[in-house]
């Protein structure tokens, strides 16, 4: 058994192959979680704004991205782009770009609802103990905001990598792509190739987003709001 | 955009959208009952059956449904479980569901204070009426939110099926952009898409105004 199961992993440079798969799943990720944060917090502070319209347009943005399928969007942005505004992404392109748009949104939502769940008083009281406008930004709103977002952006976190396997359709070469791959050639000679590669690329992803989901509920307890 | 395409296309479309809303329908419905079962056995804390749960859940949560069903539909073949892509495509979303939908129940679960357990006990009703009549109502009132977000959840993840060789909406679409017509297809897509997705989100917020109403989940 576990001679099957190393076999398929010594095979070329199979194991390597699959690293660099990994390699794409995290670059991906990361890349697509930092802009998402970027891009969210002035989302979130325009969906908590004053004005209608901009609150309007953003709303249908989220509920559009939260009813359709990110698959859906991959397949748009990679099969229609090119077509209709003849613009040519990468399949990485694509990917990130898509991803980004998911996050954005959803990131904009944790953010308004940290920003509108704090009490109107702790603006007044503040400003009553005479602190300017900035300082009852910075040391009043800011640090009791980011801890009721922590848990939220922590998880949108794990759902993205968990989205990942998505730019499969695509052909990028993630880790699941490249499992697939192994398991083409390696399965003709090791009829148990597909239960290794896959039960191995299920414990990469458990070994990922396990310990931040637990950070995530750490937080949560340690910060109840 | 060519109208005659996507009138000539649209029964396809249809026909992949129903197949969708079938194994979506049976899929989400199995994750409800195993979601429920983990709950009430992470509830009551049953000495071993609660760790085995508790495993199950974290397995399910923090691995991609993809990766789930490519280990079901081509690994576990292999060690003698054969299923074709369908009862496949049901068992991987139930799989996945089942421990986000557990998590959803158990939140609502304790939500139901210890009186109101004590209360129904000291009336002498049993466990199962005690489930039955008042720990289950006032939970899914207190689940409905994340209830509803697992569900448009699992339906936005039923995308991925084609995998298994199930010919669904992306199946279909995948095969008419190698022909070209990529406008039209992709508004077949979500049109699709919106028109399976849509209601249900609208059914739930609906539903959760109502529960709200009715003073529950507050």
């Amino acid at each position: 058994m576990l001679d099957s199961a190393l076999s398929v992993f010594k095979m070329g440079r199979n194991l390597a192959r699959l690293m660099e798969g990994l390699g794409v799943t995290l670059e991906i990720s990361c890349l697509a979680v930092a802009l998402s944060i970027v891009l969210g917090i002035p989302i979130g502070l325009l969906m908590a704004g004053q004005r209608p319209i901009v609150k309007r347009i953003l709303r249908l943005y989220l509920e559009f991205i939260r009813v359709m399928p990110i698959l859906v969007l991959l397949f748009l942005f990679y099969y229609s782009l090119s077509k209709i505004w003849n613009i040519n992404l990468s399949a990485m392109a694509v990917s990130i770009l898509v991803f980004t748009l998911w996050g954005a949104a959803e990131m904009g939502d944790l953010v308004r609802a940290a920003v509108t769940s704090l009490p109107r008083h702790q603006w007044d009281s503040g400003r009553a103990l005479g602190l300017t406008e900035t300082q009852v930004s910075f040391y009043v709103i800011i640090p009791q905001a980011v801890r009721r977002l922590l848990p939220g952006v922590i998880n949108l976190a794990t759902r993205m990598i968990k989205t990942t396997p998505f730019v499969f359709f695509i052909n990028l070469p993630d880790l699941v792509k490249v499992g697939q791959q192994i398991v083409e050639v390696a399965g003709f000679r090791n009829p148990l190739a597909s239960v290794w590669v896959y039960g191995f690329i299920f414990i990469i992803y458990f070994a990922i987003c396990y310990p931040i989901s637990l950070l995530s509920r750490y937080l949560e307890r340690r910060w109840p709001s | 955009m060519d109208l005659d395409f996507i009138l000539a296309k649209g029964p396809i479309f249809l026909a992949a959208a129903q197949l969708t809303v079938t194994v979506a329908f049976f899929g989400i419905l199995l994750s409800a009952v195993v979601g429920l079962l983990c709950a009430v056995v992470k509830f009551y804390r049953w000495p071993v059956a609660h760790r085995l749960v508790s495993a199950y859940i974290e397995l399910a949560r923090n691995t991609p449904l993809m990766v789930q069903l490519f280990f079901l539909y081509f690994g576990l073949p292999r060690l003698g479980f054969i299923w074709e892509g369908q009862t496949c495509a049901i068992l991987g979303l139930t799989f996945l569901g089942g421990g986000y939908m557990a998590e959803a129940f158990r939140g609502g679960l304790s939500a139901v204070g210890k009186d109101q357990v004590e209360a129904g006990l000291s009336i002498g009703l049993n466990r199962f009426q005690l489930l039955r009549y008042v720990i289950v109502p006032q939970a899914l009132a207190v689940s409905l939110p994340a209830i509803s977000a697992t569900t448009i959840f699992l339906m936005k993840e039923t995308s991925v099926f084609s995998i298994v060789a199930l010919p669904d909406l992306m199946y279909v679409a995948k095969d008419l952009l190698k022909e070209g017509h990529s406008s039209e297809t992709n508004t077949l897509l979500v049109a699709s898409y919106l028109a399976v997705i849509l209601p249900i989100s609208l059914i739930f917020a609906w539903l959760e105004r109502r529960l709200r109403f009715a003073g529950f989940g507050s």
